[in-house]
């Protein structure tokens, strides 16, 4: 196979698809959105749930298969799915199960920088770092291999710098030969009541252990550089920029980072004059080197936060307290597309004075001027039980210019359950919720979902999720749908009416958005001459 | 033009929906053409809604980190006068920063449907310039091209990519001092 150059998360694809994963499901996020596009590109079976905890639990339904599965997400997609990660560790996989994970540091598209590597100890899975698109690569297939030998399910901890950053890359020419998936029973093993999971606990733990004692932690660490006056341990990236900001240093850098070789560390440490961890986000290697009693200097506090890169290695190394170069203007922020239907919706808060409770996508830049108009943004599906909360406790006069603000994917993804909740305990100021219907997942860049009615490859989906029957079979019956573009001044009325009104109201604005029909337009421009 | 061993840090700028990521495409593929070790790191997300994006490039025999140091891009390529302001810091001190007005000629249209189409080639006729500079085989460079436009664009592309790499070659030499000292 000759050299690709390929992106981290296209390299991904690639391993999925050369390691016979049988399926890829995931929720969008920047920044690992193109892994499950391109393996669905390629030929592989990729689908995008409605949130990463379904996700997750797919893949591990296709593990317990004896299949190969391939789950993908971004960091804060995690935490939705870390239900079923935490006692998947204890099930165990019979096949191979990769979780692709790609944490945001620097927050160029997220909400929060936390670090997933907290998880995989947390939970118990193993955890594999690539810094570069061969790695990544490298360590999907090896991450494949170790999930069905150890049991385990693996986190591929990717970050931005290695999912959008493209290096060449070298794949493999032959094509994994796919498991055969059968069903074999496993009560004790599989079945997670209390009398089975303290055994599970143990096993998990003995797993782990046989891991680490395996030849796999030194097989996946690199030990390169000659010069002992210094030693760096760094992971993933972070190991690119340390290589360059000390070209002759002495450089470990662990693959595996759970369960650490903390070992290999500890010897390397004695090997070198002064040691130094260099990671992005918190002191995980840091703070295992530590405990274990190995004699490491860890970085500042400033560089807990934001991307590390080869000048900012430097000043770790150097001590360099020097204040960083910045920009001489700040950069152009986003802004909500001109013909954006989310615009008309905005102008409508805006003027009502409403106190909006907002949510994750496109329309959070709702926030901008001239709007304004959005009040709280905090995860995925937030916007519903925030809004909740708020009318339940102001006091009336203000509970009544809440609105809950939410797109049409972010609904779906886990919003419903807030509609649930509104259904169930209704404030006495009754509430309204805004449904932003554009018939795509917009920000992450047009992913299909399922109230778009079609699949991850744009071709028709066997169903398509209704907003307004949902509502309607909780028990809300003020339903209204209208264009937010051709009827703005409905809409207006519409939300003015239902302030002032107690009871609970599902309003949905739906338009969609133009950037996603012009791409779908063509879409079915280029499938009609094979149709006929 | 690059010095052999060294690595060449090039960061293209400008706003989303210019088109900065297929720019830095075709060079990286390009450069990754020609044979040399590339790395090519940006951002996606957020800055598709008509936000700053920027793009590093990367190359030479053996490329670590896939960003470029700030202070360290030999070349700066900005799509968009108000770019340049956000991104100056990434530029070393004798870099080079080219923007439209190094090729004044190609993107001065009086007709507003030749000015539009010209505005989607400014990217193209940056790179022709930049390639003046970088020592990659033309054909490296068409092959990229070729990979990263689509059919219906290609020839007039690479037409401007080689007007703007002919007028650099021609007059941009005039001052003297805009190019890498240490790359010389």
């Amino acid at each position: 196979m000759p050299q690709q150059f390929l992106t981290g998360n296209e390299a991904v694809a690639q391993a999925a698809l050369d390691g016979a994963v049988s399926l890829g499901t995931g929720y969008p996020g920047t920044p690992s959105t193109e892994i499950l596009e391109r393996f669905g590109a390629l030929g592989g079976r990729a689908q995008w749930a409605p949130n990463e905890k379904v996700a997750l639990e797919v893949g591990l339904g296709v593990a317990f298969g004896k299949a190969r599965a391939l789950v993908t997400m971004k960091h804060v997609g995690l935490n939705v799915a870390a239900d079923p990660l935490f006692s998947a560790t204890y099930t165990g996989v019979d096949e191979g199960l990769v979780i692709a994970v790609a944490d945001d540091p620097g927050m160029h598209s997220s909400q929060n920088e936390q670090d997933t590597r907290r998880y995989a100890e947390a939970a118990g899975a193993a955890m594999l770092e690539p810094g570069d698109a061969q790695e990544a690569y490298d360590y999907t297939l090896q991450g494949l291999a170790i999930s069905a030998r150890f049991q385990l399910p693996v986190i591929l901890r990717l970050t931005t710098r290695v999912c959008h950053a493209k290096s060449p890359v070298q794949t493999r020419s032959e094509r994994a030969q796919a498991p055969a998936p059968r069903y074999e029973r496993d009560i004790p093993g599989r079945v997670m009541i209390p009398g089975n999971a303290r055994p599970a606990h143990v096993r998990l733990r003995e797993r782990l252990d046989s891991l680490a004692r395996s030849e796999l932690p030194e097989a996946l660490l690199t030990d390169t550089g000659e010069d002992a006056r210094l030693g760096i341990i760094a992971d993933g990236v972070a190991a690119a920029h340390a290589r360059e900001a000390a070209p002759q240093a002495r450089l470990l850098k662990p693959g595996l980072t759970h369960p650490l070789p903390i070992e290999a560390m500890r010897a390397f440490a004695q090997q070198v004059e002064r040691c130094v961890v260099i990671e992005e986000g918190d002191p995980y290697l840091y703070t295992a080197a530590r405990a274990a009693g190995i004699e490491v200097a860890g970085k500042p506090e400033r560089f807990r936060f934001g991307e590390l890169n080869a000048e900012r290695v430097r000043r770790i190394l150097d001590g360099d307290e020097s204040p960083e170069a910045e920009p001489e203007a700040a950069g152009k922020p986003p802004q909500l597309c001109a013909d954006c239907s989310h615009r008309q919706v905005f102008q409508v808060l805006s003027r009502l004075g409403c106190i909006v409770s907002g949510d994750i996508g496109c329309y959070t830049l709702g926030v901008m001027p001239p709007f304004e108009a959005m009040d709280t943004c905090v995860c995925m599906g937030a916007s519903v039980g925030v809004g909740l909360g708020l009318r339940h406790a102001l006091p009336a006069e203000e509970a009544r210019r809440v609105v809950s603000v939410i797109g049409d994917s972010t609904f779906v993804h886990t919003g419903i359950n807030g509609l649930v909740d509104m259904a169930y305990n209704p404030p006495e100021t009754g509430h309204v919720v805004l449904i932003l219907d554009n018939d795509t997942t917009a920000m992450t860049g047009l992913q299909e979902h399922p109230g778009t009615g079609r699949r991850l490859d744009h071709h028709p989906a066997p169903s398509k999720l209704n907003y307004e029957a949902i509502a309607l079979a909780l028990g809300i019956t003020d339903v209204h749908t209208v264009d937010p573009v051709d009827a703005q001044g409905d809409l207006e009325r519409l939300v003015r009416d239902a302030l002032a009104d107690d009871r609970l109201t599902v309003i949905v604005a739906r338009r969609p958005c133009s950037l996603a029909s012009r791409r779908l337009a063509a879409f079915q421009a280029q499938q009609e001459p094979s149709a006929s | 033009m690059s010095r052999p061993g060294e690595v060449v840090n090039i960061v293209l700028g400008g706003l989303g929906g210019q088109g900065i990521v297929t720019a830095s495409d075709i060079l990286a593929g390009a450069a990754f053409n020609a044979g040399h070790d590339v790395k090519k790191s940006e951002i996606h997300g957020m800055s598709q809604r008509g936000g700053s994006v920027s793009s590093d490039v990367r190359f030479g025999p053996q490329v670590h980190s896939p960003m470029v140091p700030h202070g360290e891009a030999d070349f700066l390529l900005i799509s968009e006068g108000s770019q340049v302001a956000p991104n100056r810091h990434r530029l070393h001190p004798a870099g080079r920063l080219i923007t439209p007005e190094a090729v004044p000629q190609l993107l001065q249209e009086d007709d507003p449907e030749r000015a539009a189409r010209a505005a989607r080639m400014v990217n193209v006729a940056l790179l022709g310039v930049l390639s003046v500079h970088l020592s990659l085989p033309e054909a490296a460079w068409n092959e990229a091209m070729r990979e990263h436009l689509p059919e219906r664009l290609l020839e007039m592309n690479s037409r401007t990519f080689r007007q703007a790499r002919g007028i650099e070659a021609i007059f941009g030499g005039l001052t003297g001092d805009r190019t890498h000292p240490a790359k010389q």
